[in-house]
């Protein structure tokens, strides 16, 4: 498993009324295989994982992934860390479903057809061979979601990030996301707001107003969240 | 118009085969004769030309309705502009490339994959390195603005929906101002996709 760290890292923003601190100085380490990030909208928990890809940059502290800097070896920590958004349809940038697989793979592939043949390899093994040639316009919900993570790990990075990856499907596809997420062999940190989901996970974070206010067992990081929700 | 500018029809005709960067040098060379030696005969033999293309690479006819379903405000607003101003020959001229054009254009887009265009802009690119140019940054660029042509048509589809469910479809205000801060947030959006990927740090 990858080791993420974060050494005093936090978060600000300029806006309007002054400096706001988004996300507290937070020192943790992450070793497990899945870990849950869970809290109420505008907590924090989505800039904690941004974090960790480089999306977001720490105004004061470290972040490291496998003793790589990410202020400093962003592109290196690029490579390790991929990241899927909650609206897949800004991840999508290319028009067709191939293609877009294939944009991944231009630095693992220069010679085109072997890069076409590879993308066409990892829509098959996530069962998207068929919609290989769709606009990605055409594409379901589900099937765009499917869609960006396979995009994502088509350069078999060795940990996701998933900003709520299931906040906009329907039951069926948010299961199938779910399975698909579950069975990775990367490390994976979770940004959910499916408890159940949570409940899987090997570990779990609760922010809230920019603070990891619990973190440890998921069914007793979901039980303090309940219990502060009501 | 969305589906049809934006999206590789895959195929084995010769223009399928032919390479992008004849089909682009084609292109630029066209549009160029068209636009210095504009008149109703120029702009007669480009559309016949054009449409000829269409029919070799199998266009789909309900796409190519589309397009120019998409068009027709802007060629029915020039036109009559045109006819009014300088009498129907010219009207017809300028109509005729532009239309020509943006169908040429789709005959490009249709035969040649975005992946295709992206490794023969890189080539092409490639002696610009000196000066500073990314070859590989550039050629991405003009795919994403290819891209960018029906997502930018979709947010205008769905804020216009907005705004009728509120009573306010001819409330231009509410159709803009919405569209565009869309629009911007879904190109940053974009940028942090494409960061998060690494595909911009090269």
């Amino acid at each position: 498993m990858s080791r993420i760290e974060l050494h005093g890292a936090a978060v600000r923003a300029t806006t309007g009324q002054g400096e706001v601190e988004i996300l507290a100085p937070t020192t943790l380490t992450l070793t497990e295989q899945r870990v849950a990030l869970i809290g109420p909208n505008g907590s924090g928990k989505s800039t904690l994982a941004r974090l960790v890809n480089g999306l977001v940059e720490a105004a004061s502290g470290r972040v490291v992934v496998d003793g790589l800097d990410v202020a400093k070896q962003g592109r290196e920590v690029r490579k390790r860390v991929a990241f899927v958004f909650t609206d897949p349809s800004a991840q999508l940038v290319m028009p067709t479903v191939v293609e877009d697989v294939a944009l991944s793979l231009r630095h693992a592939h220069r010679d085109r057809e072997e890069r076409t043949a590879a993308a066409l390899r990892v829509l098959a093994a996530y069962g998207l061979a068929e919609l290989a040639e769709r606009s990605v316009h055409t594409l379901s919900g589900g099937q765009r979601q499917l869609l960006a993570i396979a995009g994502v790990l088509a350069t078999d990075p060795e940990v996701l990030v998933a900003d709520e990856p299931t906040t906009l499907l329907d039951l069926v596809n948010s299961r199938r996301i779910a399975e698909l997420l579950f069975g990775l062999r990367q490390q994976l940190l979770l940004v959910t707001h499916d408890l159940d989901l949570a409940l899987r996970c090997e570990r779990a974070l609760l922010v809230e107003h920019g603070r990891v206010v619990a973190d440890g067992a998921p069914a007793e990081v979901v039980e303090h969240y309940r219990a502060s929700a009501w | 118009m969305s589906d049809l500018l934006g999206v590789y029809q895959p195929g084995t005709t010769f223009l399928h085969r032919m390479p992008a960067g004849l089909k682009l040098t084609a292109m630029a060379v066209i549009s160029v004769v068209v636009v210095t030696f504009r008149s109703p005969a120029t702009s007669g033999v480009l559309v016949t030309v054009v449409l000829a293309l269409l029919a070799v690479a199998r266009v789909r006819l309900r796409l190519l309705a589309r397009t120019l379903r998409g068009l027709l405000l802007v060629m029915a607003l020039l036109t009559a502009w045109q006819a009014w101003q300088q009498g129907w020959a010219h009207a017809f001229a300028v109509v005729g490339a532009l239309v020509g054009l943006v169908l040429l254009a789709t005959v490009l887009t249709v035969t040649t994959s975005v992946d295709e265009l992206l490794d023969t802009l890189t080539r092409a690119l490639g002696p610009f390195r000196r000066f500073g140019v990314d070859p590989a940054l550039v050629a991405l660029a003009f795919s994403l603005m290819i891209r960018a042509i029906p997502t930018t048509l979709e947010i205008g589809r769905e804020t216009r929906q907005a705004a009728q469910a509120r009573g306010l479809d001819r409330h231009l205000r509410a159709l803009l101002t919405p569209m565009v801060i869309r629009s911007v947030a879904h190109a940053r959006a974009t940028g942090d996709a494409l960061h998060a990927r690494g595909i911009a740090d090269d």
